[in-house]
Parts: C-alpha cells; structure tokens; sequence
C-alpha cells in the first residue's frame, strides 16, 4: 500500500480541508516564518478517504481477531460502558467546575474508591494516578512516607522477583530505593530460604505480582507476608495480574499493604495506543494517611475533593486534577453493569478459559512452563525444543499465527522461560473460538516438524513480510522525504 | 553448539574474564549470551575510572528480545570502554570474544578469577540449562 504522500498529485485539492487565508496568524514574527512550502500531500477529499478507510481495514484488533495478549495489554472494551461515559453531561463537565455541579461524576469516583478497596480488600483507595507506572511510584512512595514517618531511615532496599514485570524495580529506583533481585523456585513460587535471608532492618519492602508473571499464583504468599512484615517491611501487590482472581480472593487479606490496579487491565477501560491510562492505588489502614489527593469524599453537604487541608501527610499530587476523569468513569460503569456476581464470574472464566486452553495444547504436544501447576488467568509455553531440533523459534510461531488471523501472544516474556509464549485468552472468549485458537496451534506444530520454512519465513499474507526488528531499533527513520 | 574458547574464565551470569597481564583484564559476553539475546541494538558501559566490586552491575545489553544486566566477574577499577559498540552493537554478536568485548578493568586481587568457571565448567553449565 502506497503512502498518502506518494499519491500526491501537484494542486489536486480537497477544497473543504484546505487552509483558508484568514487562518493564517501574520502575528508569528518574520524570522520565525518558513520560506518554503510544507511537503503535504495534495489528494482529493475521496482519495483521503479511501486511504484512511483501507488503512484501518488493516488493523489488527480485539474487535476483528482474536487476541491472546490478553489483560496484560487490554481487554475487550464493552461498547455499552462507552457509550454511557459518553454522556452529554459527563464530557462537558470541566475539572475546575464547582463540586456542587459535580456531584454526579464526584459520586461515581467516590463509589470506585468504595468497589475497588471491597474488591481488593484495602482500607482506602486513591483514584488519582494517571497510569499503572504511576501508580507504582505512588505506591512504593507510600512505603516511604511510611518509614520515614516512623524515623526508620535505615530501610534502603526494595526486593523484587526474578520474574517481576520490569516496571518494579524502575519504579523503586524512582523512589530512591536499591532493588535486590530475589530469585523463584522450580515450582514457580516464592523461593522462601532465600528470601528469609534477603529481609532484614534493611528491608523497605517487596513488589509482588500474584499471580505471578509466570501464570501461577503464589502459594506461599501468607508465609511471605509473614517473613516480610516480621523484618518491619511492607507488601506491594503489582495488580497487573488481578484479573485471575476478581472476587476469589483479596490482596488484602494475602497480607498486602499497598497495591495499584491498572484499569485498562482488569476493569476494561481503552489503553490502545498508548492511553489515556489509570493506575489507582490501595493501602491498608497504615498507609492511608499518605495516600495522593485529590481524593473524593462525602459528607452532609454531598461529594467534595479531599486535599492536602484533610490529608497533611500525603505523598501529594501527581497530576493537575484527579487522574483521567473519562477512565476512571468507565470503570465505574464496567463494575456496576457487570455488578459483584458478574465480576466473580470475569475471575472464573478468565481462569477457566486459560486452563482449558493450557490442557488441550499440552495434549497436543506443546511443553507447559510449568506441567504441575494449575493456571492463573494466562500460562507459558516454551518452545525450546522445537527451537533447538527443529530450528522454529517462538517468533517464528508468533509470526505465522498472524497468516491464520490470531494475533500474537505476549513472546519472549517473562525472561525467566526460554522461547516462551505467555497465553491468555481472558474471559470473554467464546469455547468455538478458543477451538479454533487450538486447531491453529496443531496446525502450526505440524509446520514446523514437516515444512519448518513456512513458519520461519511468516508472515506470508500480511501487507508486509517479516519486518527488520534490528533495523527499527538502529536506525529508527518514521519520516518521509520527497524524492525518496 | 556455541564456542567456549578454554584460555577464557567465565561466571554464572554470563560474562567472560581474559586476562591481559599486568593486573588488567578484559571482560565481554559469551558467545551462548549473545545467541540468546539475538541481536543486539543497544549497549550500555560503565564509565571509566569506576570502581566495582565482582557481580556489581557494569552495564546492559539490549536485543530486539530483550535487555538485560551485565556484571562484572571481577573486582577493579574500569580502564577503558569499547567506544565502538556505541554506534556498532552487533560486534557483540558477530565477535563477542574479540571486537564484541565490553570494558577493560584493572583487577583488585588476580585470585578472584580462580573463582570464576573454567571452559569445561561454563560449558556444563549451559548444556545443564539447555534440558
């Protein structure tokens, strides 16, 4: 397909998109005004049209195919929950209104906070970060607050696992802690000896995901919180992974301190295209004081902002207003249309789904990450041994899933599984496509035993072949030159 | 199979110690590492005159797979970089042995690297991981 600038034609026009005179500000000094003209294209208003509709013809999306990245990137986003986020009244509202005209969005945010510290098991929650990064600073800050508040100043280290999602230890670093990285045992689990002698007066706290990123939940969990609080550090749940046990079972009664959610995650919010995000963090009772405003409130009066009047030891503010007003409205709503049964059930579809999934590629012949353990809401393959007989590595198979319509899973993640694919079908796929999703990976199996060169030099019927990852990275070029 | 010349010593994480005399020594990647990575698009160094201390952090490698920390096998004090992996970080790959090496660093104590895997050591190792 032809960029729009190559079928640009010398004064071809679409008059109605075309700048006016009036429009052109004379104010911007002579100096700073460019002599010669912008190299737009020149296309008539159908030709824009086409180009763009063939363009978007070609996504490869959750609404055309399926998507086994899963919550780890989104989920499906309900169009009902979008529509109702859009309405009139909630768009126009501006964050500087006066609370007494917003009481509608205040109380939808105050009742977030209220469902997500139930369905977390925390004391309190702030909705403000505006991603789930964010949200990590926030939530390791807290843990800061907190022992500094209590002139323990000799907490420096912040301990995460070998298989902790990167943005852990990036975000404690952020917050001034050194990370000490605690390694996983065989099983998948918390390698307890080895964390018994990594706590100490030292010990900030520890970054979990549990689930973890390898798609077991932690079995010893209480046995860490225990380790953990008994050297005076704190718990922080990664929510990356809640999805799998929505309404099973609590972070806080796991024994977490501190938790931050990523909406777009579990709670189905848009997060295409880098954004807008929502991070909103959890604590227990002892980290409340120190959790960032603004946060909702209500008394006799209605709705109102908590701010730095109500919480002096906040951690502050991270952003102008109270993270993405438009995000956080779509959570609500995701929460109240599916309501508490609902959400029970996204737990246990999400893991049935996974499981279904693992047993049946596992009958087919694929090799599980981990054989003895039961899934979370996703699970690892590893194609180590195909790689190594067959010369058919996981990229491989991520590529020729594409020609069969199915977008890749999560690859080469964790680091921990050598030519892994982390799978997670989430819940609202159908049994008929999850066959399918089986069928394919039989197919893609025999491919790579009987005619290994077709998987190895997939995609074959994509508008682009395999594209130079190396060449991307290293000599990154995104602009067009005319001429060229 | 991947090549593990035996003058070199190497540690669990996958660097590898030659020693240049003098007290000095080179430190670089294994050919098993950058077979893993794939291919290399970025490489971060120490900068010279920092001390370290064996198994600190010195540095990362970065693949369209993956990036990953680089630490020093031995204790000392960082002599040179290989400025040319700034803007050629495939050399890694292509000689991770030789034009591939990482830094230069003047050895604390020699008898560290008696610590450190010997080839048929660092061999097993790997042929264990790969089951």
């Amino acid at each position: 397909m032809k960029l729009i600038f190559e079928i640009s034609q010398r004064h071809r026009h679409a008059a109605v998109q075309a700048p006016r005179p009036t429009d052109i500000s004379l104010d911007i000094p002579k100096e700073l005004r460019r002599t010669s003209e912008p190299q737009w294209p020149e296309v008539s208003e159908l030709q824009v049209v086409r180009h763009y509709t063939q363009l978007s013809l070609r996504n490869f999306s959750i609404d055309t195919n399926f998507y086994p990245l899963g919550s780890c990137t989104m989920k499906y986003n309900p169009r009902g929950v979008h529509k109702l986020a859009m309405t009139r009244e909630f768009l126009q509202r501006h964050p500087l209104a006066p609370v007494e005209q917003s009481q509608g969005f205040l109380s939808c945010a105050y009742d977030l906070q209220q469902m997500l510290a139930s369905i977390c098991g925390m004391a309190a929650v702030s909705l403000t970060p505006m991603a789930g990064a964010q949200g990590e600073f926030a939530g390791v800050a807290m843990i800061r607050a907190y022992h500094q508040d209590r002139g323990d100043h000799g907490r420096t280290e912040i301990l995460c696992p070998d298989a902790a999602h990167g943005t852990n230890p990036a975000s404690a670093v952020m917050c001034g802690y050194t990370v000490k990285e605690l390694p996983t045992g065989a099983d998948g689990n918390t390698d307890l000896e080895r964390l018994k002698a990594m706590v100490g007066p030292q010990t900030a706290g520890i970054m979990l995901t549990n689930p973890s990123t390898l798609g077991v939940f932690d079995q010893n969990i209480k046995e860490v919180a225990r380790i953990v609080h008994e050297a005076g550090g704190l718990l922080y749940y990664d929510g990356a992974n809640l999805n799998a046990i929505l309404g099973k079972v609590r972070p806080g009664d796991m024994g977490f301190d501190v938790i931050h959610l990523n909406l777009h995650k579990t709670f189905a919010t848009p997060h295409g295209g880098g954004g807008p995000g929502s991070g909103p963090v959890g604590v227990s009772q002892r980290l409340k004081p120190y959790l960032p405003i603004p946060m909702v409130t209500r008394d006799e009066q209605g709705y109102r902002w908590l701010t730095e009047q109500d919480c002096p030891k906040t951690i502050g503010r991270l952003s102008t207003f109270m993270g993405n007003a438009g995000i956080v409205l779509r959570a609500y709503i995701y929460c109240r249309l599916l309501g508490k049964d609902g959400l029970h059930r996204v737990g246990e579809f999400a893991t049935l789904n996974a499981n279904y999934l693992m047993v049946k590629l596992q009958q087919a012949g694929f090799t599980l990450a981990y054989p003895q353990r039961r899934a979370s809401h996703e699970f690892i393959i590893t194609l180590a041994k195909q790689a190594k007989n067959l010369g058919v590595n996981a990229m491989d198979f991520a590529k020729r899933l594409l020609d069969y319509g199915v977008h890749a899973p999560t690859t080469y993640f964790p680091l921990l599984i050598p030519e892994c694919l982390l799978i997670e079908p989430t819940e609202t796929e159908s049994k008929e496509e999850l066959d399918r999703f089986i069928d394919i990976m039989i197919a893609l199996l025999d491919e790579a035993q009987n005619t290994p060169e077709t998987l190895k030099n997939a995609p074959h019927s994509l508008p682009v072949r395999r594209l130079d990852d190396v060449k991307a990275a290293r000599e990154l070029n995104l602009t067009w030159q005319p001429g060229e | 199979m991947n090549h593990v010349p035996s003058e070199l010593r190497y540690s669990k994480s996958h660097e590898w110690v030659r020693l240049e005399g003098n007290g000095i020594a080179i430190v670089g990647i294994t050919d098993h590492a950058q077979s893993l990575l794939g291919d290399l698009v970025y490489v971060e160094l120490p900068e010279v005159d920092t001390s370290l201390k064996a198994g600190d952090e010195a540095g990362v490698v970065e693949s369209v797979k993956a990036a990953s920390d680089v630490y020093t096998p031995v204790s000392g004090e960082i002599l040179e970089i290989n400025e040319a992996l700034a803007t050629a970080p495939e050399l890694v790959n292509d000689d991770p042995y030789g034009h591939g090496w990482l830094f230069k660093i003047q050895l604390d104590d020699e008898n560290e690297l008696e610590e450190l895997l010997d080839s048929d050591g660092y061999e097993e190792m790997i042929a264990a991981d790969d089951h």
